[in-house]
């Protein structure tokens, strides 16, 4: 039923253990093959379905990985496809550079919740799961959308917005000449084309090289401590992460930017971000550390809301309070070593998140915070998974496709083909770049031609 | 209601260019055909530009021809002059255009419609729908007369409540001073039909012998004329040709135009309908692109029997008197005598997802509609919507499959289902970039992608469908033999190739990859290739084509084959998109409202997304599996 192959991580993603890879489709076993050694030299495809092999996942010459293969071949697997699962043993960074081998050599990304849509579209899951299916693939295209529109914000997508507006407008002027040939002419064109072509390669190459090295900090849940200033939030994030890294005052006010670590805890890795106390503040410094707390919070995979016990709740506390909303919260109230004021029945009366008395500053409360993140993330309240830096990958793999697109371009140049056919390769790049910003061509083109170029009798 | 009675297999409503094409291709199936017309004198009337073709427009008319059409023939008898676009691009892109004599078009098309059996015209506005449960029954004319029918094609063009304006000046007419059909919206509309208003506009037309021509660059037609028409004898369209102009605005007539603008009625707001953006007036262009100091404009005659010349790219709705001191401003019209004012005008249509791509009604069985009432501009695409509608009026009466072509086998395709899917806020031109798939949609290859419809539908000879089975079979024997045949680097290859200015050969290679090189084509490697064997021309352009762009061609052929696949999911016609879970707000009301046919084209709806798409794709099959258990247990 499908023609291409796709290939995933399919486990979920913590820093220890196996993480296998996942490949299915009519070139499964074939993909494998070019990536997977057996001492014996032996092939995949020369072995009988359901069998396990022991051997090497190899990019070109290096050794990647050392890995056990597990071959099952159509229709008696998950996806009643060919498949192959290849388990690793080096960790998340490992397993994701399996998988980039693996996409290099004829598997393509799944889109998210591709291997059970497949599953149940062959005729392998039947209609009692089908409903649980539709919900799983709402969801994941809800996350998908969540996720990118997270890393796909600021710098990121204003870059790939110039790159297409670029693209864009060349095309536009393409087709406006194709359109009116006795208004616009395409002489010289071509020269001025290659041109902005070497400027929007080097611009891809830029972007494309940092998604390589910004997919590795992305690994994790992505967690942030918010609280009033002074409630003890980087008490908090020293305690979790064993060290100095936040200057710790009696000053309120004193972080005003944002503090990144990864902290593992309970097998479970954490980005944690420390953040500036939210408070209405005349310090314009202290405003900007404000705002990019709100901007991580709505990020955040996981948010820990800092609450000083020793004094009341005030209108700091309800702002922060009223920007939580749906998130995964747990609310810690530090200090409990001091006097309470404010009681932990009184907080859950308020709030309808889970709440946790600790004392940073004594390093108390620590093992119920570790178990409660566990519980939280094996019941799923924490809406984390591996496709997070898939995500990321995507947008590499799209990158990568644009740039072919435009290599095509040129190379339709070198090879003086007519105008018509570069505009062709210049709109596949133009939509390469959408599907990472989530955008659709739809109108754009025309749109484009009407408001850049004057046409028509 | 008493009066004349009369019955017919079909009903035609007007007789422009799509009611033209409807009536015909009723007729010409057998079927007894009435075309109404509010003026027997305005039969393939050409109310605005004298050419038919052009960018995308071409590729129309030649698909059209190969369906069984008349727009080709027709214009390949009355042409006076006619151009190849875009001779210099890629063969995707190549597009005819010929100017028309206007009344000879016109004359010629009324004679081709009154010798035709089974096909009669008459002269009478049609008030009223007669429809009976949700189905067609025929029309009532303004007399009271009932004209009974099986299927009725509306083709109403700019007519509908059509008014014209200039300046301060309305007069209710439809083009040209035209009687306007006043009746028949308000019938439409109490059918359900919901109704939009749109707007155009026309340049004014000048007396040649007041133009000083020597102030203009001539434009002269090609020097070998390529005819619209497959069945067109090339060597009878090598006639004498007449030449256009081409000048220029300058400052002083954009200041003329800005010192005016509050009285347009465009800018004071008594245009309340929606332009289009690929056909402004002059005072639009100057607003929106205030940077240009110049544009250009084009002087062609109207014809071989009158002095009118039209000024293309000057439309206007200006008052009078500013547009005769705004001309004069232009070199070579200083002295110009205005025949005719440029007037803009407004008229009802339809929102077209109201039709399927049949272009029969979703609402009212029977019912179906074409050219400028479905929304869309200009002739071409007029007269193929009409072809269509009235093709497939035919076929429902005959019990036969109906005509629907895909984006992938035509520009006619690519018109219906924009029409019919997409927000159409303005009057839908044609353009080359609209067709994704367009280096396999060539005017060249029009008859091999199209005659097998017209065939299978009745409107083309067996003959004719034979000699394009013919031409298909030697080019895909030549293709073949050129794949094959090897040369290796002898001294005499060596010399030919660089003969040709091409690099010698380091290894052995096929001729057709040789054909692929950029200075190199099929007849310049004919040294090299003494086994060849003389072809017809019209299969050596297909060869050479073929090899030449072979990469792109595949590249596109494989993006057909995914299109294909999601086109072939169809999607069953009273299905409640509000039922399904998972669908978005927004895509649920979308896909209630336009009711597509298959997954493929609800994806081109705005408003639905992938995540939608992959809702619908689930929901198909949990369908799929539910039928089948169903089947099972019976």
């Amino acid at each position: 039923m499908f023609d291409d192959t796709i290939a995933a991580i399919a486990t979920a993603m913590a820093p220890s253990g196996i993480g296998i890879v996942r490949i299915s489709g009519p070139s499964a076993v074939e993909t494998a093959d070019r990536v997977f050694r057996m001492k014996s030299g032996k092939k995949l495809s020369k072995c009988h379905t359901h069998t396990i092999h022991y051997g090497f996942v190899m990019d070109g010459d290096r050794k990647v990985d050392e890995v056990m293969a597990l071959l099952m071949k159509a229709p008696h697997s998950y996806t009643k496809e060919d498949c192959v699962e290849l388990d690793c043993h080096g960790g998340p960074k490992v397993v994701q550079k399996v998988l980039e081998v693996v996409t290099q050599n004829g598997a393509r990304l799944a889109e998210p919740g591709e291997f059970t849509k497949r599953a149940f579209l062959n005729g392998r899951i039947d209609l009692s799961s089908a409903e649980a299916v539709a919900d799983l693939i709402n969801s994941k295209t809800d996350f998908a959308r969540e996720s990118s529109l997270s890393q796909v914000q600021g710098s990121v997508k204003e870059k790939i917005d110039d790159l297409r507006s670029v693209i864009l407008e060349q095309t536009a002027f393409i087709e406006a000449a194709l359109d009116d040939p006795e208004h616009y002419s395409l002489e010289g064109y071509p020269e001025k084309l290659s041109l902005i072509l070497v400027d929007l390669f080097q611009k891809l190459d830029a972007l494309i090289s940092s998604y390589r090295n910004g997919s590795l900090l992305k690994e994790g849940v992505n967690t942030v401590i918010v609280g009033k200033p002074n409630a003890g939030k980087s008490s908090l994030m020293n305690m979790l992460t064993g060290k100095e890294k936040a200057i710790v005052t009696d000053i309120a006010g004193t972080t005003r930017d944002i503090i990144e670590d990864q902290v593992q805890l309970g097998g479970i890795l954490l980005n944690i971000l420390d953040t500036a106390g939210i408070r209405r503040s005349g310090d314009k410094i202290e405003q900007i550390g404000v705002g990019l707390a709100m901007k991580k919070m709505e990020e955040a995979d996981l948010v820990l809301y800092v609450v000083d016990a020793s004094i009341p709740l005030d209108e700091n506390d309800e702002e922060i309070i009223s920007s939580l909303r749906d998130k995964p919260v747990l609310v810690l109230l530090n200090k409990s070593d001091l006097p309470p004021v404010v009681t932990e029945e009184s907080l859950k009366q308020k709030l309808p998140y889970p709440v946790l008395p600790i004392s940073a500053k004594q390093g108390e409360g620590m093992s119920l915070l570790e178990k409660k993140i566990e519980e939280m993330f094996f019941n799923g309240d924490i809406s984390f998974n591996d496709e997070v830096y898939i995500t990321n990958e995507r947008q590499k793999k799209a990158l990568q496709e644009a740039r072919s697109s435009l290599e095509l371009v040129k190379e339709g140049i070198e090879n003086q083909m007519p105008e018509d056919f570069l505009s062709i390769d210049l709109m596949n790049a133009y939509q390469s770049l959408g599907e990472i910003t989530g955008e659709t061509v739809e109108e754009d083109l025309v749109n484009e031609i009407f408001s850049k170029f004057c046409m028509g009798k | 209601m008493a009066g004349i009675e009369e019955h017919y297999d079909v009903v035609v409503v007007g007789a422009g260019h799509a009611g033209c094409e409807a009536a015909l291709a009723c007729a010409r199936l057998g079927l007894e055909t009435m075309v109404f017309t509010v003026s027997i004198n305005s039969i393939a009337f050409m109310p605005c530009n004298p050419h038919v073709g052009g960018s995308s427009k071409g590729h129309l008319v030649c698909e059209l021809d190969a369906l069984g059409g008349e727009m080709g023939i027709n214009i390949d008898h009355t042409f006076i002059q006619s151009k190849m676009l875009n001779r210099s691009k890629g063969p995707a892109v190549h597009s005819l255009r010929a100017q028309a004599d206007k009344a000879e078009y016109s004359r010629r098309m009324r004679m081709t419609m009154e010798n035709t059996p089974h096909l009669s015209i008459k002269q009478a506005e049609v008030t009223d729908l007669i429809v009976e449960d949700g189905k067609v029954k025929g029309v009532h004319t303004i007399s009271g007369a009932a004209f009974y029918a099986k299927a009725v094609v509306l083709c109403t063009g700019t007519y509908l409540n059509a008014r014209c304006l200039f300046g301060e000046v309305i007069i209710p007419t439809g083009p040209n001073g035209m009687q306007a059909a006043t009746h028949l919206t308000q019938s439409l509309v109490d059918n359900g039909i919901e109704m939009v208003r749109f707007k155009t506009g026309t340049p004014a037309r000048v007396d040649k012998r007041s133009i000083d021509f020597s102030k203009m660059k001539e434009q002269p037609g090609d020097e070998r004329v390529v005819p619209f028409s497959f069945t067109t004898d090339p060597e009878s369209v090598q006639i004498k040709q007449d030449s256009c102009w081409l000048t220029y605005t300058n400052e002083k007539t954009h200041e003329i135009i800005r010192a005016n603008l509050d009285r347009s009625p465009l800018f004071s707001g008594t245009i309340k309908g929606t332009g289009p953006r690929y056909c402004p007036s002059i005072e639009d262009k100057v607003v929106k692109f205030p940077e240009k100091d110049r544009h250009q404009l084009f002087v062609e005659p109207e014809g071989r029997s009158t002095n009118e010349m039209y000024l293309s790219g000057m439309s206007s709705s200006l008052p009078e008197d500013v547009q005769y001191a705004l001309y004069h401003t232009i070199p070579g019209l200083e002295h110009a005598k205005i025949v005719r004012n440029a007037y803009a005008i407004e008229y009802d249509c339809i929102n077209p997802r109201q039709i399927k791509h049949t272009l029969e009604f979703k609402n009212i069985e029977g019912l179906f509609s074409g050219g400028q009432f479905n929304g869309s501009s200009g002739y071409e695409e007029a007269a193929v919507q009409g072809f269509v509608a009235g093709v497939n009026a035919a076929m429902k009466i005959l019990g036969k499959e109906p005509l629907v072509l895909d984006r992938s086998e035509a520009y006619i395709g690519v018109l219906i289902d924009d029409l019919v899917t997409k927000e159409n806020t303005e009057p839908y031109r044609m353009m080359t970039s609209r067709a994704e798939y367009r280096l396999l949609l060539r005017q060249d290859n029009a008859d091999l992608r199209l005659t097998k419809y017209g065939y299978r539908v009745g409107l083309i000879s067996e003959e004719r469908m034979e000699h394009v089975r013919k031409k298909e079979e030697a080019i895909n024997k030549e293709i073949e033999r050129l794949d094959h045949v090897s040369l290796g680097a002898s001294p005499k290859t060596t010399e030919i190739l660089e003969s040709l200015g091409s690099q010698p050969l380091g290894t052995a290679a096929t001729l057709s990859e040789l054909i692929r090189r950029p200075e190199l084509d099929y007849e310049k490697v004919a040294r090299l290739d003494p086994d060849r064997k003389p072809l017809p021309e019209e299969v050596v352009e297909q060869v050479n084509i073929n090899i030449k762009y072979e990469g792109y061609i595949k590249r596109q052929i494989r993006q057909v084959e995914q299109f294909k696949k999601m086109e072939s999911k169809k999607l069953p016609e009273d299905l409640d998109y509000e039922t399904i879970q998972g669908l978005r707000l927004e895509a649920r009301k979308k896909l209630n409202l336009y009711r597509p046919v298959s997954v493929g084209q609800a994806s081109r709806i705005s408003g639905v997304s992938p995540a939608d798409i992959s809702v619908l794709l689930i929901f198909l099959e949990q369908r799929r599996q539910m039928q089948k258990r169903e089947n099972e247990e019976k």
